[in-house]
């Protein structure tokens, strides 16, 4: 690719980007001069609010459930799959992605809702090493599920028509799409904020996640409450699935590349916390913008870097609570 | 006291001679290719009992073990094809490399408490060792591997797998016999005391973090010789040795023989091997099979096939003793 001087992100490049000629890293770093500092601020940004949608479930289920979620990258990789399907089946239809966008999140929770009543139900009371287990053994059962279906060849879903655009601004332009995933990001925290602090049902989950029996012996049904948050967490995943589906190429591999991104996010932000979700993914996200500055290829040593830093300084990660 | 070592002494044999006779039977019967079959399921057996140690006696769950197996594979791999030392010299050098990754990892995987992060933790490190060797294309090749690394002609030669199976099952023994001593040792038992009882063992004075270290050394050391018999047995690497599912295959193995028996990741190994070359000749969808098993183990029988076969010996011998 040729640099264009003075104008950054040339369309062509973002075109081929979309086509899959080029990778996420390339385009990134295409224009290396310092106007283009903002740039990559833009686009750390919104891979922080991917990452946030999915460290976020990750960290509810592990806050109220104390379970890991092995399988969420396997949810994502589902979510981004059916939005495939969704697009293709819709083809003709100009509103095709928004259909993808409210059904395929749905269909994602549904498959969570099922593994927790059929699987992880059974064996809350065992030891967490089995709950571990089962999550693992769902990344190899959901992963070969979508191999089934769709099979090993790379799929690109095509971008809404009305986010094809550009915005330009301090001299640079951006993909109008970026600013669609920070606004669902945006939107997403808003959400769990007001579902958390605000309703009876996140006073309820909060409080499952301190006292489960107490809860229980107040007459609530807390396996419903588990069942209700591990779709709400699965949602999340299949959500960022169809979020990130227009901009990358869909490959079998998508699961644990950003399941292991997500796990340095909890352990830098703290397992269990959201709002430290929150900030891990802003701080990995922009860390990883700039950091393929420097080191192209090895730009994810850094957040390893940093998630090593925390465990020697802060076990607990930046807002976990500190163990007792 | 005399008869159990007597009876002792004519299993020996009987293994040591089953062992003997058991390349050129299958070389004869059968064909070449279950002998390396056969030699397969040794590297996995020093792999699974290796991995073992941090499983069954530690009662630690690495979900990143494939991260040493790799180390030491391509630590003799480059060693060998790109430095050319001799072989005996890669051999060795190869599960330290193993360890000091082992060391690295393992320091920050037993510093923060809790399993939750110690699973996490391992398998987002070996997978950084993934992404280095499959980024690191002027040093490994990246995907496309190391072929053709050249392995002394005693161990390894195109007509048959005899002395391969021989010198693998010669060092293979003897690194499971060094590890059943560590097991076995006053170290294997203040390890199983942190497994059952944490907190008590810290009230003895025992340094939890300090002996957990250890072992995931150890156990990464013993991976990592693996790793390198891999390589003299395959004569090539890829990254894929590297891959997650690798360390989900041999904490299948641990879980399917029996974690809490010595031998019994033996057994997982070889069930697993032999199923692994019967269901990959019909279908593609391996990960499918072992995620099912993965299931079946942890909903239906948690002790596996060891400790289902432990729990019907005992039962056996007190209805003898009654």
């Amino acid at each position: 690719m040729k640099r264009r001087g003075g104008r950054s992100l040339p369309r062509s490049t973002y075109t081929n980007r979309l086509q899959g000629n080029v990778t996420w890293a390339e385009y990134c770093t295409m224009e290396l001069d310092f106007s283009n500092l903002f740039a990559q601020f833009i686009s750390g940004l919104c891979r922080a609010m991917v990452l946030f949608l999915m460290a976020s479930g990750l960290t509810i289920v592990f806050g109220v459930m104390r379970v890991v979620n092995f399988a969420h990258g396997s949810f994502y990789m589902l979510g981004a799959y059916l939005a495939y399907s969704l697009t293709q089946f819709y083809a003709s239809s100009p509103s095709r992605f928004w259909v993808a966008l409210i059904v395929a999140p749905t269909l994602v929770s549904l498959v969570g809702g099922l593994v927790e009543y059929v699987l992880l139900r059974r064996i809350y009371d065992k030891d967490h090493l089995l709950q571990i287990l089962l999550t693992y053994a769902l990344i190899f059962v959901l992963g070969d599920f979508i191999k089934m279906f769709w099979g090993v060849d790379l799929r690109i879903v095509s971008m809404p028509a009305a986010l094809e655009g550009f915005i330009t601004f301090f001299g640079n332009s951006f993909p109008l799409y970026y600013f669609f995933i920070i606004a669902i990001g945006v939107l997403v925290a808003l959400s769990l904020l007001f579902i958390l602090k605000i309703t009876r049902f996140g006073k309820l989950m909060r409080a499952s996640a301190e006292h489960r029996e107490m809860v229980e012996m107040l007459g609530y049904n807390v396996r419903g409450i588990f069942t209700v948050v591990f779709m709400m967490a699965a949602w999340l995943g299949g959500l960022a699935g169809v979020v990130i589906a227009p901009t990358v190429r869909l490959s079998l591999g998508m699961d644990m590349e950003i399941i292991i991104e997500c796990f340095l996010v909890v352990i830098i932000g703290g397992l269990g916390s959201i709002w430290g979700a929150l900030l891990a993914a802003l701080i990995t996200g922009e860390l990883y913008a700039f950091g393929i500055l420097v080191l192209e290829k090895y730009a994810m040593t850094f957040i390893y870097g940093l998630a090593a830093v925390i465990i020697i300084l802060r076990p607990a990660g930046l807002l976990g609570k500190q163990a007792h | 006291m005399e008869k159990t070592n007597r009876t002792k002494l004519l299993i020996g044999l009987a293994v040591a001679l089953f062992s003997l006779a058991l390349p050129f039977v299958l070389e004869q019967c059968f064909s070449q290719y279950y002998v390396y079959l056969t030699v397969k399921i040794i590297i996995w057996s020093l792999f699974a009992v290796s991995f073992n140690l941090v499983l069954g006696y530690g009662g630690m769950m690495s979900f990143g073990h494939a991260a040493f197996y790799g180390t030491g594979a391509y630590t003799c791999a480059l060693l060998l094809a790109r430095a050319s030392w001799p072989m005996p010299a890669a051999l060795i050098a190869a599960p330290f490399a193993a360890a000091i990754v082992g060391l690295v990892i393992g320091y920050f995987s037993v510093r923060i408490k809790g399993i939750f992060y110690f699973a996490v933790l391992t398998l987002s490190c070996s997978q950084l060792v993934y992404i280095v060797v499959f980024k690191w294309r002027s040093l490994t090749l990246g995907d496309d591997g190391i072929q053709g690394i050249p392995v002394p002609s005693f161990i390894s030669t195109l007509e048959t797998y005899v002395y391969c199976y021989f010198f693998i099952l010669i060092v293979s023994s003897l690194c499971i016999y060094i590890l059943f001593k560590i097991v076995r040792s006053p170290f294997g038992l203040i390890l199983r005391t942190i497994r059952d009882n944490p907190e008590r063992a810290t009230f003895i004075g025992v340094r939890i973090s300090n002996y957990k270290l250890i072992a995931f050394a150890i156990s990464a050391f013993f991976s990592g010789v693996a790793g390198a018999l891999f390589v003299l047995l395959e004569t090539s690497v890829s990254p894929d040795i590297l891959k997650w599912s690798v360390s989900g295959e041999v904490l299948l193995m641990g879980l399917l023989g029996g974690m809490h028996v010595f031998l019994g990741p033996i057994i997982g190994a070889a069930i697993m091997v032999l199923l692994n070359s019967f269901v990959t000749s019909y279908t593609e969808y391996w990960g499918l099979f072992i995620g099912m098993t993965f299931v079946c183990i942890v909903l239906f029988f948690p002790e596996g096939v060891g400790g289902v076969v432990r729990a019907k010996w005992l039962a056996c011998n007190q209805r003898k003793t009654f």
